[in-house]
Order: structure tokens, then sequence, then C-alpha cells
């Protein structure tokens, strides 16, 4: 299932008569991006954190993750984690403040991931929002969208 | 030998600041700038240049397997080639690096260092002696600094009646390439066997029509050669070589790993003009002659080295866990730092983490357990032998 899809305006516009519940629920997640290439979904005050499909083709192959330890505090621009590739180290900074209640513990054995299904499967960590206007400051789709354009264009 | 290290932050400044591809104004190119974009060429500033990091019809992951399993090529362009000329030219040299050249035969090259009064490495070289000349490379992120170190200790040779000068090669480039097929991709081109030229030599080769300098030399650890190739024809004799079926293009990214794997090093991470050869695990480089007459800059401080030891050394590292990056404290096993990593990289042929750095004599023994610091992370590391993937150079 893929986040990005449920998010999208047109699938919200065009076809919720065909949603089920359960996928009707991920509808209501909220999808945002930061400049440095993170994404966050948040549903009932828990943001899901990853780095996006953009970043993991940067990067290249993720050979090494570092997920955080679940149970700590993190503030908005903390580090949360780290990937590497043969490439490069790459931060991954909290793109809100709240607890880590959850990391993705696959990314241990199976880095990889982050490659295959970066938006979904290869996500890094939960954090139980403590505000959740902090969304408001960070992307949407069609935003970060085209901030990655005009990247590619430097 | 090559310089600096911007590329390896590259994704990294992508992921912060998207900076990282602008070529800026005074940014300079190669020759080959156009056939890299017009090959996916992902370019970054590197050394003043802009330089592919990677190609995008293949991961670092791949151009780095690829260049081991057949052969890849690489624009070093950027590097910085001179000719010193004059009768006096092996002597005048002699007292710049710690190379042997009154005995290093015609079509022989050698890696060598230029040093500092203090014993510090100015830049790492390599040097090869031509009939008429010195023909030596050197990085391209050290360009000014050696040049402007030989042209002062030059003029002072030259003022006391010395019988040499110093060229500056600008109107070849230099393009390598590196893998077990590179021999059979030239000899392909030329029509000519090439199992008689053996590694670190150098000769002048036709290449369809074309009078190039060819060294079989690389920074891989692989067999392969550095082609100088006069700058008009240099874009024709890539796409000849890449014509062949088992070469591809490799970037700055897959270089790197390469020549961290053969256990060579990058002036700027793990040389520096505070490191001496001795510290630098590159006592090799100075042959006996030099042992016992010196008169290179900063011998009295290198010599004694030799034979009296110095308080730090280069290790390889195996290292657990995340890889240990340039900048990571080594740690003794009871936690002391005894060092710092100067580059890290997972390996890509030997699946675990391998790096380089300095440590404290006493812990630079291979196989001593050490500890380094990755994320406020301490993480097990041990000390192992060099290179990490057996060289494979043809003799």
């Amino acid at each position: 299932m893929s986040l990005r899809t449920f998010t999208s305006r047109f699938v919200r516009a065009y076809t919720p008569a065909r949603v089920a519940p359960f996928q009707f629920t991920r509808a209501l997640a909220t999808k945002r991006y930061t400049k440095e290439h993170e994404w966050i979904s948040v549903e009932d005050n828990v943001g899901t954190i990853g780095i996006t499909d953009y970043a993991q083709k940067s990067l290249g192959d993720v050979v090494f993750v570092e997920i955080p330890s679940p149970g700590q505090a993190i503030q908005k621009g903390e580090q949360l984690g780290a990937v590497e590739s043969v490439k490069a180290a790459s931060d991954i900074f909290s793109p809100v403040s709240g607890d880590i209640i959850e990391a993705n513990e696959a990314l241990d054995s199976e880095p990889g991931l982050i490659n295959s299904s970066p938006e979904e499967n290869g996500w890094l960590a939960k954090v139980q929002m403590n505000e959740s206007s902090e969304l408001e400051g960070l992307l949407n789709e069609e935003q970060y969208k085209t901030h990655c354009e005009s990247a590619e264009d430097h | 030998m090559l310089a600096a290290n911007l590329f390896k932050k590259q994704a990294v400044q992508c992921m912060a600041r998207r900076t990282f591809a602008s070529a800026s104004d005074n940014i300079k190119k190669t020759a080959l700038h156009d056939f890299h974009l017009k090959n996916g060429g992902k370019m970054v500033p590197f050394a003043g240049y802009a330089m592919p990091v990677q190609y995008s019809n293949m991961g670092v992951l791949a151009s780095h397997l690829h260049t081991r399993e057949k052969a890849s090529i690489f624009d070093v362009s950027h590097m910085l080639q001179t000719r010193l000329i004059g009768k006096d030219r092996a002597k005048f040299f002699e007292t710049l690096v710690v190379a042997d050249l009154h005995n290093l035969p015609v079509g022989s090259g050698t890696l060598s260092l230029f040093t500092n009064e203090n014993g510090g490495i100015i830049d790492d070289t390599i040097i090869m002696q031509q009939a008429d000349s010195l023909y030596v490379v050197s990085n391209a992120a050290c360009a000014d600094k050696d040049l402007a170190h030989i042209q002062k200790h030059l003029k002072v040779f030259q003022d006391k009646g010395g019988d040499v000068d110093l060229k500056i090669i600008d109107d070849h480039s230099l393009v390598a390439i590196q893998g077990p097929s590179a021999a059979a991709a030239l000899e392909s081109l030329i029509g000519e066997d090439l199992k008689d030229f053996a590694f670190m030599n150098g000769r002048f080769i036709t290449i369809r029509g074309v009078h190039c300098h060819v060294a079989r030399s690389g920074y891989t650890g692989e067999d392969g050669f550095e082609l100088s190739i006069p700058t008009p024809d240099v874009v024709n004799i890539t796409e000849l070589l890449l014509s062949h079926p088992d070469v591809e293009l490799a970037g700055l990214g897959a270089r790197d790993s390469l020549r961290l794997e053969a256990g060579l090093c990058l002036y700027g991470n793990d040389l520096d003009d505070t490191t001496t050869p001795i510290e630098g695990g590159l006592t090799w480089t100075i042959p006996k002659s030099r042992r016992e007459t010196g008169g290179f800059l900063g011998a009295e401080h290198i010599l004694p080295q030799i034979k009296g030891g110095v308080s730090r050394r280069r290790v390889g590292l195996f290292v657990q866990g995340a890889p240990a990056r340039e900048g990571a404290e080594i740690l003794s096993p009871e936690g002391e730092v005894i060092g710092k990593i100067t580059s890290g990289v997972p390996s890509p042929c030997l699946k675990r983490n391998i790096a380089m750095g300095y440590v404290k004599s006493g812990y630079h023994k291979n196989k001593t357990p050490l500890k380094v610091r990755v994320r406020n992370r301490v993480q097990e590391a041990e000390v192992t032998k060099m290179p990490f993937v057996p060289a494979r150079y043809h003799k």
C-alpha cells in the first residue's frame, strides 16, 4: 500500500467510494516532507518517519542504518538516525518533537529496505508527537516535488 | 592520491543544503565535461573542477564491482601533469622528493612524496623517467601549492646555475582505464600485445594515430593504464575505449572505495603536511640510497624515524557496526582516545567496513583489538594489514 497514493489529492477526490474502511483511515494520514528529504506520515498524532525515494536514489545502495532507541524523547531537528551507503553517511533528523515509540528493527538485518521501499517498509521510526503545529512548517507533496526538481536543475 | 574529499560529502550536502551540483562560474571543466553529461555523469565540485561522482547507468556499488570484474574508465584530467627538463633535472628534483631518480631506469615510474622542511608530506606523486625528462603527475587539489613549491626551489637552483626547467603539460588530458579487462580494451585499439608492459612502467603508444603516453598504473589496486592524450583527441580515444563491451565509465565515488580497498592513501585525508612518510607507512618510498644520503627537504626529521620510530602510525582497520568515516575517534580497548579515522567505507568486495587511520604506536600491530566511536556509539574494530583486497598489478 502506497502512502503516497493515499495522500494524493487525486485519489482522495476520485476514489473515496472504493476505499475500504481501514484504507480510509490511512487516507486521513497527513504526509509531509522536509527540504532535507525526510518524510513524515502522521496518523492519530503518531508520526512515522523515513527518508524519501529521492534521498535513497541520491545515496545509492544503503548498507547500514542506525535506528534510534524507543523510549527516548526527541526534539525537532535532533538526530533520529543515520543511513550509510558506499558513497556517504547521511544523518536523519526528526522533523517533529515527541517520544520515540518504535524503531524499524527490520532495517538492522535488511538495510536495503531503504532502497527498495523507502516510503513504506523502509520507515525508520515512529514518534508520538507533542506539537502537531510543527507540521505546518513542513512541505506538502507538491512543494516537496518542486523542491526536488529545483535541486536537480542546479 | 586524489586530494580533498568533497564528493564524499556530496550526498550529505544534497540532503542538507542541495548545493552540490551547481556548476558555479569559476569551476573548471575537463575536456570530457560534455562527454560526461552525455553519458549521465552526475557532476560534483572536486578540487576546483566539475567531476563525475557516478553515472546514471550504475550506482557506486555496482560501478566498484564492475571495475574489479571487468574495467572502468575514469577521467583524471584534473590532476596536474608536469615535466622537468634539463640535464640537472634529477639532481634538482631529488631535493624535493624522496625517490632515487638517478637510478630510475628510462620507462620506469615510482610513487614518491614531496616533503617539507619539517618532514611532512606536501603531496604524493607519480614520477616517470623518460629519455629526455621527468614526467610528474600530482594531485589536482594540491596543484597550486605543488607548483608554487617547485617553482620557489627551482628559481634558487637555476640562480646557482642549475640546468633545469618546469613545464606544465596543459595540452594533454589524463584518462585512466582500470580493471582486469583494461589491457584487452587497450590492446584492441592498438593491435599490439601488452604482456611485456609491466606495472609502474610507461611508454609512448600511438592509439588510432594519436601519440599518447601510457603508464601502466592506477589508483584501484587493479591492472590498468593512465593515458596522457592530446586534448583534441581525448573524447575520441575515450569513446573508443568505452566501445569495448567490458568497459563502463566510473566516477569519483567508485574511485574512492576502490583505492581504499587497495590500501592507497588519499592526500588530504590519509596524508597531509604534518604527516611524515614514516608515520604514513610509506617508508618503502624512500630507497636505500636516499636513506644513506638524504638530501631531500626534512630528511633530518624523517630519516631518524626509520630506526628511532614514530609516535603514531597509519593502520588499516576492520570496523563492526556502522562504517567509521573520516574524523571518527579511535579508542584503545580501555577507552583512551588513541587516534582518528582518516578514510572509511563499507567495502563493496569484502561486505564489511574498512578504514584507515592513525593510532598511537604500540596499537598498530596486526590484529590489535581497538574501538571506534561513530555518532557517539562505541564499536569494535581490529587492526589489519593492507591492502584490504589483494592488488592485481601486472608484473
